[in-house]
């Protein structure tokens, strides 16, 4: 009785059906419990005034209507992290494709170059790294003192300014353009050296062989890389929260930054709650965007 | 002819040179900086090599902060980092697997939900997931760190392993099955050594973003004995607690040390996990 029972188990077990769930058990115990729930009970909080220590009370939509209507620094911090993501994502893709298209050229050192361009972003989001930006450019920090080096004795603030505090966060995020340069590269590696050859014998020069061959084979890769980074960009924390705290005058204060203060430092944590879905609402609307725009400049025809 | 196209090889090689210099100027920098006398740092920053190499910023450096050196920040980093990679690798196979190999029902259901997890950001959850960690009395304990990484809730992971999966030929499976090997013994004799490239990709972009990880850390840490190095570097480098920068320039160039070393030894598998798969570094 008890082998038929164990046989029949095991049979059941090995059934491909069964099989497929237990192997998956993972991944659904951990979205439900991990994703599922947590968004959950985030949505009621949202929609409660909450801040940690006492129980919440239910407010409705209190939360979003404020944020909507009587909170200006949100829409502040919705500036800056559009400027931010806006500026520094196509400033990083434009300076790693031209970097890639650089490297694409072989030789003995270009492993040894690639591997010099691409340690930036491998410890880009470090605190340590964090902390070196910090000092670079402080009043008597390298920045200053390698612009006197070069005749331009200053000792400019530029963290203190709020026109070029939000730069020193842009430059670090374009500083770690290495991925980008690296998927950029492998997608260059596939374009067939025969399309080259054709358009030279038809008399194309170099740079419109770029602008009508590299260029349109390049848009869906460029439009991966886009995405990607743009949401990426939207969710910048560490470097904000370390280099400049949203200062000066909140004119380099994140979104996430601003939600974790809310959260944890003012202990507005339903508040909180409900600036997060915003983001995700925010975040779906322009990925949808990005998406809806596909059509007009992204090749999608084979080689 | 001949001299002209060596000329703009060797200016080639000057320009990418000179433009890698740059780029790695300012951890190059640090580096340097922490081997000079932690006064003389900025009186000095612009010149890169120090006079004479000292090591007491290390030392300085390593006694950390509230008479906890950083051994124990080391520590407490490798501890996390290694056992949520392990967690997260080893579940991720699985999953894989499952999705890669079976049909069952819900599978399409699972496959958008991979989907969903890889595009929701951290960030996003960074405060529902507190909400619901503080209700399961999480909240001051590494679990936050580690356990919900041992179960494959990083969509990035599996679906850089089912690629990997669906470049096996389908007639192995086939002919361990006629020779009656269950899904189980298929899984651990064949699938698992198969992938040991993508095991080995995910284990260190795993490893590095576990290591870097200080969001999480500075919301859920909050005994400084306990504290991994990203949040330790953060406190120490905080106005008041030190103006030792030569032993925070020392503390910060030993934090990225893992990384550097795994990128210098294992820069294949990284660069073929982002070229593949689009991982983020």
């Amino acid at each position: 009785m008890k082998d038929t029972f164990g046989a029949g188990l095991r049979h059941f077990l090995n059934k491909e059906s069964t099989a497929g769930v237990v192997f998956s058990l993972p991944f659904i115990v951990g979205f439900l419990l991990f994703m599922v729930v947590p968004m959950g009970i985030s949505f009621y909080y949202s929609l409660c005034d909450y801040n940690i220590l006492s129980p919440p009370v239910f407010t409705g939509l209190n939360n979003y209507i404020k944020m909507f209507t009587n909170d200006n620094v949100f829409y502040k911090t919705i500036g800056v992290t559009f400027y931010f993501a806006f500026v520094s994502v196509p400033l990083r893709l434009i300076f790693a494709l031209m970097v890639a298209l650089l490297l694409l050229k072989s030789s003995k050192a270009t492993g040894f170059y690639r591997a010099f361009y691409y340690l930036p972003s491998i410890i880009g989001g470090s605190v340590a790294v964090s902390i070196l930006w910090k000092r670079m450019f402080a009043t008597d920090g390298v920045v200053n003192l390698l612009l006197g080096i070069l005749g331009i004795h200053t000792n400019y603030a530029w963290l203190g300014n709020t026109k070029t505090a939000i730069w020193t966060l842009i430059i670090l995020a374009i500083w770690q353009f290495g991925s980008s340069m690296l998927i950029f590269l492998s997608s260059l590696k596939q374009i067939p050296v025969s399309l080259y050859e054709a358009s030279r014998v038809d008399g194309a020069n170099k740079f419109s062989q770029f602008f009508k061959i590299t260029l349109p084979l390049l848009t869906p890769t460029i439009f991966f890389n886009l995405v990607m980074q743009m949401i990426n960009g939207f969710l910048a924390f560490t470097q904000c929260f370390i280099i400049t705290q949203g200062k000066p005058l909140n004119s380099t204060l994140f979104y996430t930054v601003y939600m974790y203060q809310q959260s944890f430092e003012f202990y507005n944590t339903g508040y909180g709650a409900a600036l997060a879905w915003v983001m995700l609402l925010l975040i779906s609307v322009i990925t949808v965007i990005l998406f809806a725009t596909k059509r007009f400049w992204v090749y999608t025809e084979g080689v | 002819m001949m001299t002209r196209k060596k000329a703009g090889k060797i200016l080639y090689h000057v320009i990418v040179c000179s433009l890698g210099l740059v780029m790695i100027y300012p951890l190059f920098w640090m580096f340097m900086s922490s081997f000079k006398e932690s006064n003389t740092i900025f009186l000095t920053a612009g010149q890169l090599i120090p006079e004479k190499f000292v090591f007491t910023n290390y030392a300085n450096g390593w006694k950390g902060f509230a008479k906890i050196s950083f051994a124990v920040f080391f520590k407490n980093s490798f501890f996390i980092a290694i056992t949520a990679t392990l967690g997260t690798v080893f579940s991720s196979a699985l999953v894989a697997y499952g999705l890669a190999r079976c049909r069952f029902f819900g599978r399409k259901i699972l496959f958008a939900a991979m989907l969903v997890s890889m595009m929701l950001p951290a960030q996003v959850l960074m405060i529902p997931q507190y909400l619901w960690y503080q209700k399961l009395g999480w909240v001051g304990s590494y679990k936050p760190l580690i356990l919900p990484y041992c179960f494959a809730i990083q969509g990035f992971f599996v679906y850089l392993m089912i690629n990997f999966i669906d470049g096996i030929p389908k007639e192995l499976d086939e002919a361990a099955k006629i020779d009656g090997c269950s899904y189980y013994s298929i899984f651990s004799r064949i699938i698992m050594p198969l992938i040991t490239p993508a095991l080995i990709t995910a284990s260190i972009f795993s490893f590095m973003w576990r290591w870097d990880d200080f969001l999480s850390a500075l919301l859920y840490i909050n005994e400084s004995a306990r504290y991994p190095v990203s949040l330790a570097l953060k406190l120490f480098s905080d106005p008041g607690s030190s103006s030792d920068y030569g032993a925070m320039f020392a503390m910060a160039s030993l934090s990225i040390l893992p990384a550097v070393i795994i990128f210098i030894c294992l820069q294949k598998y990284l660069v073929e996990g982002i070229s593949t798969s689009g991982l983020k570094g």
